[in-house]
């Protein structure tokens, strides 16, 4: 029972740190009503795609793909997912951007940054 | 090699230039943008063509971006399926660079032109980008650049719903691009390889893998919500409803066409058809939805009382037209599917022109306040009219072939039930386009005094949704010449290739 359990959590740690970060995000853009905290929720959520495309690039003792004091033989980590990312974090700040200069915008015009609090302001204009 | 064998990444980076010419000449003077945009789609549209002649010549074209060949670096394949939609949204955006000229003076504060035209060509380069890569996370790059390109123009009229709706669209847009990243990472943990066709290749050794189901769940999931396939539509009638019209009639007709084109690429390019109907059974879920997203998008569309939200609407309605196509999955519905893919696109664009035009003349878009209005804009009201027929699918239009394929395939796969939805489909459509078209000739004159003045809308708009809607019955009347790519396409998906 507990080596079963110890398979499934501690073996592939990683996998449930990056869910239980996934479900942090969507839970806070879901239930948050506040506008920005919403955006938080979407950078955890985006961050925790990126622990995981991260975690399964490691190769234990790996080193950094440029990297090679033993030659050619060494180990290294997978450089690829570490690429992707790079360009993902790219994008998850330019939607950060947009989305956060869409929040000052809407609390310019209707004074809320509150879900409900606008729904009401919509309706009232 | 001639510029000839370079235009897959011309196509890409045309626009990209285009962008930053744009830029640099708005600068200058403001009044240089909209040429140079003009000329770039121009441009674009017939670079597509002449691939789309290449690919029905010679077979799927292949461009290793950069020299270095897959798996190592980024392919780009245009095969018939990526080329008949590539022709078709590059006249897409051709009618609407044309139709956003005056359009885009009016509704766009001035000194926001220059950022209009410079935004609109990064959101064409991401949306070609999609429409011809090779590789999945390139698709990924290119899909959140059309989408932040979107999320920007759609609040481009600086009015505060439309901040809201973009607010809106942007937080589900990301959640689904969220999770299209994480079904490609599963992806390439299960295979190692991002390149769709290697991906294709590899992936029926790991079918039994939880891992690859997880994957192909997120991806469908979310490119689902990118295409607004009901019940995940939500984002969809306030961002078209809010938007500028040029950028709604882009959106609705480019941009969704080309989200389901990546659904349909992933499915079938990706996953294959043994995947999606036996070892992974999702076609009689698919179906299912399809169906309610039929008849549940054309009762909403018949409540509304604002004619772009009616539409939008409608939208939700059509786009479980092209999934009912995934949901039968044989050549003939198939063949209905990426024909309603086409007709859609063109009925549609015109209707959101008139729409636009309307808004154009009269400063509203509420039902109730439009009797009449046919007396007045005469033109623009047949358009509507031609297109709206196609919509509802009175022969010989091409919103009549569709779904006439679109019921042979259900025949054929002996789904007599739902067959019959369609024709509901249909009924619900002429209920809300009905509604436009009574009010429009038939409507009340009360308020006639004091809008005298309202005529027919600028040629440079009235035009393309003149063209659009003769396109509809064009190409009902000589479906064959769509239809012989299509054909093809549909094979080179069934056959996974």
């Amino acid at each position: 029972m507990i080596e079963a359990f110890s398979e499934l959590f501690f073996a592939r740690y990683n996998y449930w740190m990056a869910i239980i970060l996934m479900l942090i995000g969507l839970y806070a853009l879901i239930a948050k009503q506040n506008l920005v905290k919403k955006i938080i929720g979407l950078n955890i959520f985006q961050t925790a795609i990126f622990l995981f495309y991260i975690s399964v690039a490691s190769v234990e003792g790996g080193t950094a793909p440029i990297y090679l004091p033993d030659g050619a033989s060494a180990v290294y980590v997978n450089p690829l997912p570490h690429v992707l990312i790079l360009t993902a974090i790219v994008v998850g700040v330019s939607i950060t951007a947009v989305a956060l200069s869409l929040v000052v915008r809407i609390y310019e015009e209707y004074g809320v940054i509150d879900e409900d609090e606008l729904k009401e302001a919509v309706r009232g204009r | 090699m001639t510029l000839i064998d370079h235009l897959p990444v011309l196509l890409v980076a045309g626009p990209i230039v285009a962008s930053l010419l744009t830029l640099v000449a708005g600068w200058h003077d403001r009044r240089l943008c909209y040429p140079i945009a003009l000329a770039a789609v121009l441009g674009e549209f017939a670079a597509a063509l002449v691939i789309f002649r290449q690919v029905m010549g010679g077979g799927t074209v292949r461009y290793d971006v950069g020299g270095w060949a897959p798996p190592m670096g980024i392919e780009l394949v245009i095969d018939t399926f990526g080329g008949f939609i590539l022709a078709t949204i590059m006249l897409l955006a051709l009618m609407t660079t044309l139709y956003a000229f005056r359009s885009v003076t009016k509704e766009i504060p001035t000194e926001k032109t220059v950022s209009f035209y410079v935004i609109f060509q990064v959101l064409l380069a991401g949306l070609i980008g999609m429409t011809i890569t090779g590789d999945v996370f390139n698709l990924y790059v290119f899909l959140e650049i059309s989408s932040i390109a979107a999320y920007t123009l759609i609040s481009a009229t600086r009015k505060p719903h439309a901040y809201v709706a973009s607010y809106n669209y942007l937080v589900l847009g990301s959640i689904a691009a969220g999770f299209i990243l994480l079904g490609i990472g599963n992806l390439y943990v299960a295979t190692g390889t991002l390149n769709m066709a290697e991906l294709a290749a590899m992936l029926p050794g790991s079918y039994d893998l939880a891992t690859v189901h997880a994957a192909f769940l997120f991806l469908i999931i979310g490119f689902s919500i990118k295409a607004a396939f009901f019940p995940l539509h939500l984002w969809l009638p306030d961002a078209y409803t809010e938007s500028p019209s040029a950028v709604t009639v882009l959106i609705a007709t480019v941009m969704a066409k080309v989200s389901v084109y990546a659904l349909f690429r992933f499915l079938f390019s990706v996953f294959t058809l043994a995947y999606i109907t036996e070892i992974y059974p999702v076609t009689g879920v698919v179906l299912l939805i399809a169906t309610i997203a039929i008849v549940a998008g054309a009762i909403l569309a018949i409540a509304q009382d604002d004619l772009k939200r009616l539409l939008a609407y409608s939208s939700v309605s059509q786009i479980g037209y092209i999934m009912f196509a995934v949901g039968v999955a044989n050549q003939i519905a198939l063949e209905g599917g990426l024909l309603h893919i086409l007709g859609h696109a063109v009925m549609k664009g015109c209707l959101f022109m008139v729409a636009g035009l309307i808004i154009y003349q009269t400063g509203t878009a509420r039902l109730s306040e439009l009797g009449g209005i046919a007396r007045k804009m005469p033109l623009s009201c047949a358009a509507f009219a031609l297109a709206g027929a196609s919509m509802i699918g009175i022969p010989p239009t091409i919103g009549f072939m569709s779904k006439y394929y679109l019921v042979l395939g259900a025949f054929e796969a002996g789904l007599w039930p739902y067959a019959a939805v369609l024709l509901v489909g249909s009924l619900l459509a002429a209920a809300y386009i009905w509604r436009f078209i009574e009010i429009a000739y038939f409507g009340g004159h009360h308020d006639e005094h004091h809008r005298t003045e309202i005529r027919e809308g600028p040629a440079s708009m009235l035009a393309p949704a003149l063209g659009l809607s003769l396109l509809c019955l064009l190409l009902g009347i000589f479906v064959a010449v769509p239809l012989e790519a299509i054909g093809l396409a549909v094979a080179q998906l069934l056959g996974g290739a």
